[in-house]
């Protein structure tokens, strides 16, 4: 059994990026990721035709656990929060690519539990959103995108303050969201 | 775009400035407060306050709104954070209606039949389905800000019970304003100004609460 410990050090690294750690945040994501994409990928292999949209849907995912991860109770355990936001993004996003499925929590949960690696993919939806996005916006995303590259460093190349490239990363986030909502309906 | 840069993107928008247990005691707290402002400013007690504060029957009625109010408030709290299991919180929900159910019988089996149908009608009917609707208008809004930083399973219904909560809310005021003490009063129009708040809150939500 090694999920206590999975989840108690998912639950330390969120606490620590709630709070403003990015490396820690960075960890969380990274080891969320390829179990997010072992759910994604049983789904579309269940539900047939979809398999290109693995990567796509994980990314859409991450974007949603990313934009409500305020509404972890820090003094919970993680692992019922994460598994319900992924069970409702991935109902909500297989419905919007056609697909009427039922996930049950159960399997999120055994999911989570089990060790998987793959490697990570290029995908076209995120670019294609990012496309509709405002143009100063856009260019935040791409710049951060590029390896490493920090808000900092960010706001030297574009000539802005931090916290305006902060402020313009966190709404370019929630435009793309809306987005992914409005694309497939 | 790859998943690894995608995370770095969002890596660098780690921090949460408002978690939504802030969000959502902020929202609270400013419909409570617009709604008094308005009520005070616009509608203000009945003139017989003083009297009718010694009276059950006027006292009662708070009873009734402030259950309502606390406990959908109460309910929207775990319904807007995925995970935390809603469990026998739907039943709280009953406590008003069964508090003004049982209030109803009181009323039926100690006052003359000839009493019932002018305490049903009272005089305030039309003040009270238009002032509790307009005194939710700010709390049901607030809350539905609040929840937009949620992320409820059934947007609809949260938006509902959004409209439960704002209706509690006013109707807590409007309370005091109202001169129409009856069960058979409350137990009649309140409701019905209720369900247009909640309506309101429903079709919102399903439209504005998706994420």
């Amino acid at each position: 059994m090694n999920s206590p410990t999975r989840e108690e050090e998912w639950a330390i690294w969120l606490r620590a990026a709630i709070s403003g750690d990015v490396g820690a945040y960075r960890r969380f994501l990274e080891d969320v990721t390829p179990r997010l994409r072992a759910m994604a990928r049983r789904r579309c292999e269940r539900y047939g035709a979809l398999a290109n949209d693995v990567e796509d849907i994980v990314q859409e995912v991450l974007l949603a656990i990313h934009l409500k991860r305020g509404t972890w109770d820090q003094s919970r355990p993680i692992g019922p929060w994460i598994s319900t936001i992924v069970r409702n993004k991935l109902v909500d996003t297989l419905r919007r690519r056609g697909r009427h499925v039922s996930v049950p929590i159960e399997d999120i949960v055994d999911t989570f539990e089990a060790e998987e690696q793959t490697d990570s993919l290029e995908r076209q939806d995120v670019e294609r959103m990012l496309e509709q996005l405002k143009e100063h916006q856009r260019d935040i995303v791409r710049s951060i995108s590029i390896e490493g590259t920090t808000v900092r460093e960010t706001a030297n190349r574009l000539h802005m303050s931090e916290g305006a490239v902060r402020v313009a990363l966190h709404r370019a986030l929630k435009a793309l969201a809306l987005r992914y909502r409005s694309d497939f309906t | 775009m790859n998943t690894d840069d995608f995370i770095s993107v969002l890596a660098q928008d780690s921090t949460v400035r408002w978690p939504f247990g802030r969000t959502l005691a902020v929202a609270t707290a400013s419909g409570v407060a617009i709604t008094g402002l308005a009520f005070f400013l616009g509608v203000g007690f009945r003139p017989d306050i003083a009297q009718a504060l010694d009276t059950g029957r006027f006292l009662f009625k708070f009873l009734v709104t402030l259950a309502l109010a606390t406990m959908a408030t109460g309910l929207i709290w775990r319904i807007a954070r995925p995970g935390i299991p809603v469990g026998r919180w739907n039943w709280t929900l009953l406590a008003a209606p069964i508090l003004l159910g049982g209030a109803v019988i009181v009323e039926l089996l100690v006052m003359p039949e000839s009493t019932w149908m002018s305490s049903l009608v009272g005089t305030n009917a039309r003040h009270c389905l238009t002032l509790i609707p307009l005194l939710a208008i700010a709390p049901l809004i607030c809350l539905l800000i609040a929840l937009r930083q949620g992320a409820p399973a059934r947007p609809g219904i949260a938006g509902a019970i959004a409209g439960l909560a704002a209706s509690g809310i006013a109707a807590s005021f409007y309370a005091a304003s109202c001169t129409d003490d009856s069960p058979l009063f409350v137990a009649t129009w309140y409701p019905i100004a209720t369900v247009i708040v909640v309506l309101a809150g429903y079709l919102a939500g399903s439209r504005f609460l998706k994420w």
